[in-house]
């Protein structure tokens, strides 16, 4: 029930990101800067986390659940430190994913070489 | 001594002679209708450099090497060498070139670069400055990903209104003598800005374009609509196409039946998944010095009307919110 869950969110999330390629004329990057934006404010307001609850890894994995970490990061911080915890918290609780982001992509780039993917 | 016939055009009076004509492509270029066309098709998009623009210049010197070898003449045969490509400072074509000891002109003009270096290559002909000249022309699919919108690495999303590069080089030698297809006529184009700024959609920047210097081409030369066996846009792409013919049917000229469009005639959209066509130097470039001067030399067409169109923009001024200035060049090709 989980995976359906999982699924059903995530596929949804890229519903969204595929129907504004189609019929916007957003660059992807601009999308991709869009839906970071949307999973802070809706992080923030607390509805994401709710999404997260029920979707689990279908609303952790896009893009849109790194804004929502960085939301979930400031508001700890804050608790904590006071103002400097918006500076820091988002980062901090990012750290990992961003981290694992530059290392990862690293390695990609020294062991493999870019193709065409569809190639005739 | 050619005739100028307009503000735009000039008739070439000694009717310089396209004595040799290449195209090597890329293998999906290779899987298209026109792949019987192509002198070489080649397997591997690096052509065995190390990086895609070593390989685009490889592309573009080899087939320069090919057209010599067709047109039975070495290096010191030609006074100049007319080529511009995609990249930044044109290095496909500086690098592709740099040993051949030819002086060289070095040409931006987008993917109009095929019709502009044709149209400088005759005119230095018709003058009598030049015995030969070559004028040729690049792109590749994953140097202009990087150039224009992302490197491959990055795994963009591609819109349905995009085209595909072609990867590959196409190229001509036009010279006094001999009984190839001739250059009879050559418009050059204005710079048209509709205010189009989606880069994704370069086939309605480009249209305006096409359908002005294809107007003003019939209005100074007083030929019929029905003259050429075909008029053939560079790489306008379906979307492209369309507005065009369109543009050109409210300007009072039908081309229907005897008009098209590399970029549409370069793949099979439907099954190479290439969504509005073809783009890139290469595709009218590889269309004409493959497909086209073979079908003229054997007198199954025997007029055309070659306008390749460019777009003008850099990733710079994209990003700067301009707008994509367009131009195309037409240049009339004929059996006589």
């Amino acid at each position: 029930m989980e995976f359906i869950r999982a699924f059903i969110v995530g596929g949804l999330i890229c519903v969204v990101g595929q129907v504004l390629i189609d019929l916007t004329k957003l660059t992807p990057a601009r999308i991709m800067v869009l839906f970071v934006v949307a999973g802070v404010i809706l992080g923030a307001l607390g509805i994401y986390p709710m999404l997260v609850e029920w979707g689990g890894a279908g609303a952790t994995v896009p893009i849109i659940g790194f804004g929502n970490t960085l939301a979930k990061g400031v508001i700890e911080d804050v608790d904590q430190k006071g103002i400097l915890g918006a500076f820091s918290g988002g980062v901090k609780a990012g750290a990992v994913g961003i981290a694992a982001a530059v290392f990862f992509g690293y390695i990609m780039a020294v062991v493999s070489k870019p193709k065409i993917k569809n190639k005739t | 001594m050619g005739t100028r016939l307009g503000k735009h055009t000039v008739r070439l009076d000694s009717k310089p002679v396209i004595q040799s004509w290449a195209a090597i492509v890329g293998l999906k270029e290779g899987h298209g209708p026109l792949s019987n066309y192509f002198d070489e098709i080649i397997e591997d998009e690096y052509f065995g450099e190390e990086s895609f623009e070593k390989g685009e210049s490889k592309f573009l010197r080899e087939t320069f090497n090919k057209i010599l070898s067709k047109g039975e003449v070495s290096a010191g045969d030609i006074q100049y060498i007319f080529a511009g490509d995609l990249l930044n400072q044109c290095i496909a074509a500086s690098f592709g070139i740099r040993e051949t000891e030819i002086p060289f002109f070095g040409l931006y003009g987008a993917c109009s670069t095929m019709a502009e270096s044709l149209s400088l290559g005759s005119f230095m002909v018709e003058g009598g400055f030049a015995e030969r000249a070559v004028c040729i022309t690049s792109s590749h699919f994953c140097s202009a990903e990087k150039q224009f919108r992302f490197p491959l690495e990055f795994g963009n999303q591609r819109t349905p209104t995009s085209q595909w590069t072609v990867t590959g080089s196409g190229g001509v030698m036009v010279g006094k003598a001999g009984d190839g297809p001739r250059v009879t006529h050559v418009t050059t184009g204005k710079i048209v800005d509709m205010g189009i700024n989606d880069a994704n959609d370069m086939g309605a920047a480009m249209a305006p374009a096409a359908c002005d210097t294809i107007t003003v081409h019939f209005r100074e030369t007083n030929l019929p609509f029905d003259y050429y066996d075909l008029i053939v846009t560079g790489d306008l792409g379906s979307q492209g196409k369309s507005i065009c013919s369109q543009l050109l049917e409210e300007n009072g000229i039908t081309v229907k039946d005897f008009y098209n469009d590399c970029g549409v005639m370069i793949y099979d959209s439907q099954k190479q998944k290439t969504d509005c066509g073809g783009s890139g130097c290469a595709c009218s470039a590889t269309v004409l010095g493959g497909y086209l001067l073979e079908k003229l030399s054997k007198r199954e067409l025997n007029k055309i009307l070659f306008v390749a169109t460019g777009a003008l923009h850099s990733p710079l001024s994209l990003e700067q919110g301009e707008t994509i200035p367009a131009i195309a060049h037409a240049v009339s090709i004929e059996m006589v």
